[in-house]
């Protein structure tokens, strides 16, 4: 029986990830954390690529996990799932184990850039688990380097707000399509400002596994205020901008066909979301224009190709 | 000796041999990518797999170092399990060689032994152990075919005893092992093989019933100690890895040990060496010992832990000494077998005449000429390092 909300307080108050972990104040991963392992029912098993939530919830000796959780290393956690999932199916088999559902999570760096070649795999190979990208859009817990999913315009250590080149120069990578492209069952964008959509999916991504059927992706946006630089209190504010300019479409994908699960019809200017960020905030000077514009197409662009996609039955 | 249980007379080539010791294994994971000289052992146990004769889940991974990453993944949650690489795939798990045996996984990998690119290769040398040699896995060295058969299914007994509980590699050379078929005996099927080789039983496996956190963040407060106490397990091993030996030769009739001596007790020089060379330098040494030269051969079945204890015992009469590496450490004061050997003899305070020998890389031939002529530069020349088999 399905395990959905509609409203917060039906969420039940155990934890299974425990407080006191070192992640900062207004970071996007707890809250996502917290609800996957809630809505994600039964037992369960964590996979965790090396990053800032692996960082902060595990220095030895003290852990912030209820749940098993397995640190493998940066660019290998759906290879590391892969190999706990194929062997629970041969324990299950031959020795009678009970059952336990994996959970993946890893970092834009650990799933865009590095980590991709090992998701395909696992994607290809058709592992049974859901894989959680939390996407915070650069390398925050090295340093806000930038990665693949940096947006075009934003200043990181590694592609700064300089004189000649105001930012990143590229716009980011369209991770869902890739893993799309995979024909996964099903696959979604979450997002901190709306938690009840974020519930169900991962509710619905549990009866998927109770049904054998899998894998599961899901492209979390998850704010960062210290590479952001932004205040630690306009975090679910500037998420929630992020849907509502249609920057970050939150939208589902069950056997190709898409849903659109926030249907955004009058979008607020881009600068309202751009201003409230230190890593965008150079974007408004004038001799920077261009760069806004095509921040603006690119926008366009996705949404109007993500409605089109929408009316077909099945995009696979 | 008692021989316990049936064995078949076959003949097999070195991957075939791994491969059906993996299905006697009754493992429960394989998960492997194709790089030749290792790619039979993939396919026969695929073709095992595919064919139902052996109940075990198949990954195959795209590349080497998911394979890695997928075994030890599976490891955690209780599985036996195999990979199995060479040369370059062993050069992309390097990251995960150490992870592996940090989280105590006792993972069993087959090595076709196999030089490193550039240039691009395929045929053998031992850079790929070497390069594994400080990682903290257990390594054996198969001589023959048998060889790489039985230390296969020593090595799960080793690796995955409670009181180890660190991964092992067998190695075999390229294409001399892997690909050359030899008579061997094998036993007819898992369960008799069980009774040398029980089902495994992980110690604090992945079970959501008693979370455990696999993999956290060590700082420099508590970083030390664990790595302390992998030192200690490896070296702990070693009796148990004798305990092992000795099991399987109640077992299987077949005798191992850390190393094979060929007569050592009165030689004046003796060489020490890996892998199947072996057989040509005891060739060599029966034959000059018809010729009343006092000549012996140590072969390091067991090369990590190193059997300091066991070597320097049967060196340690010997006036010369010949290390042969079949590899190179580029800038080193020597081959990676010398320096083991070396420090060896200077921690036990013995200071005898050593030679190291440098041959066979990138699969050029050892031939008895070859032996012939480290036998006379032991002795007759004052350099430390010679290339044996090399033009110019």
């Amino acid at each position: 029986m399905a395990n959905f909300i509609r409203r917060l307080n039906e969420i039940p108050r155990e934890e299974l990830f425990a407080s006191g972990h070192g992640l900062c104040a207004g970071c996007g991963i707890p809250p996502m954390v917290k609800i996957a392992l809630k809505a994600v029912d039964g037992p369960k098993t964590v996979v965790n690529a090396t990053g800032c939530l692996e960082v902060a919830t595990t220095l030895y000796p003290n852990t912030a996990w209820r749940v098993p959780w397995v640190h493998n290393a940066f660019e290998n956690a759906a290879a590391t799932a892969s190999g706990i999932e194929a062997a629970l199916r041969a324990l299950k088999r031959k020795r009678g184990w009970k059952d336990y559902k994996i959970i993946v999570f890893g970092g834009d760096g650990g799933t865009f850039d590095i980590g991709l070649q090992s998701l395909s795999g696992a994607l290809e190979r058709g592992h049974k688990f859901i894989y959680v990208c939390y996407d915070n859009e650069a390398y925050m817990n090295t340093g806000i380097q930038r990665s693949g999913a940096t947006p075009i315009g934003a200043a990181t250590t590694t592609s700064p707000a300089g004189r000649v080149i105001p930012g990143k120069p590229e716009n980011k990578k369209n991770l869902l399509d890739i893993v799309l492209a995979h024909r996964v069952p099903y696959a979604a964008t979450l997002n901190s400002a709306y938690p009840i959509d974020m519930w169900n999916k991962f509710a619905k991504a549990s009866e998927y596994l109770d049904k054998g059927i899998g894998p599961i992706f899901f492209h979390y946006y998850s704010p960062c205020p210290v590479g952001w630089r932004m205040d630690s209190a306009l975090s679910i504010e500037v998420a929630r901008l992020a849907v509502q300019t249609r920057i970050w479409p939150l939208y589902e994908v069950e056997e190709g066909k898409i849903k659109i699960n926030v249907m955004v019809r009058r979008p607020k200017p881009i600068e309202e979301y751009l201003k409230l960020q230190g890593r965008f905030r150079h974007l408004l000077k004038p001799e920077n224009r261009h760069i806004l514009e095509k921040i603006k197409e690119y926008v366009e662009l996705n949404w109007n190709r993500l409605i089109r996609l929408s009316q077909l039955d099945s995009i696979y | 000796m008692s021989i316990t249980v049936r064995q078949i007379r076959t003949g097999l080539n070195g991957d075939e041999a791994v491969a059906y010791a993996v299905k006697h294994a009754n493992v429960d994971v394989i998960s492997a990518y194709p790089i030749t000289p290792q790619t039979i052992i993939v396919e026969r146990l695929s073709e095992f797999v595919y064919n139902g004769e052996l109940d075990a889940e198949f990954i195959p991974v795209e590349s080497e170092h998911s394979a890695l990453s997928a075994a030890l993944g599976a490891s955690l949650a209780g599985a036996r399990v195999f990979t199995a690489t060479a040369s370059q795939g062993l050069a992309l798990m390097y990251e995960i060689l150490y992870i592996t045996s940090s989280l105590r996984a006792p993972v069993v990998m087959a090595l076709g032994n196999r030089a490193f690119s550039a240039p691009i290769n395929i045929h053998c040398s031992h850079d790929d152990a070497y390069a594994a040699r400080d990682a903290g896995w257990i390594q054996f060295f198969a001589e023959t075919v048998q060889e790489a058969y039985d230390l296969t299914l020593i090595a799960y007994r080793v690796s995955e005893d409670r009181d180890v509980l660190l991964p092992s590699i067998i190695n075999l050379d390229g294409f001399i092992l892997t690909h050359s078929v030899e008579p061997l005996n094998i036993f007819a099927d898992s369960e008799e093989v069980s009774r040398f080789l029980p089902e495994r039983k992980p110690v604090n496996p992945i079970d959501p019933d008693n979370p455990i956190t696999y993999g956290p963040l060590a700082l420099p407060d508590y970083y030390m100690e664990i790595k302390r106490q992998q030192a200690e397990a490896i070296y702990s091993s070693k009796p148990i890895i004798n305990r092992v030996f000795e099991e399987y030769k109640e077992f299987s009739g077949r005798r191992y040990s850390p190393l094979k001596t060929l007569y050592i007790d009165d030689a004046e020089t003796i060489f020490v060496l890996l892998g199947s060379t072996a057989g040509t330098i005891r060739h060599m040494v029966r034959k000059w010992r018809r010729e009343n030269k006092r000549v012996g051969v140590v072969s390091l079945t067991l090369y990590r832990p190193f059997p300091e204890e066991e070597l320097i015992e049967a060196i340690k009469d010997a006036k010369n000494i010949v290390v042969m590496d079949r590899s190179f450490s580029y800038g080193s004061p020597g081959g990676q077998l010398f320096m083991d050997v070396s420090s060896t003899l200077l921690k036990y305070g013995l200071s005898p005449r050593i030679l190291n020998v440098i041959y066979g890389l990138g699969g050029r031939d050892f031939t008895p000429d070859l032996a012939e002529k480290a036998l006379h530069l032991v002795v007759e020349t004052d350099e430390k390092i010679v290339w044996l088999g090399v033009r110019g």
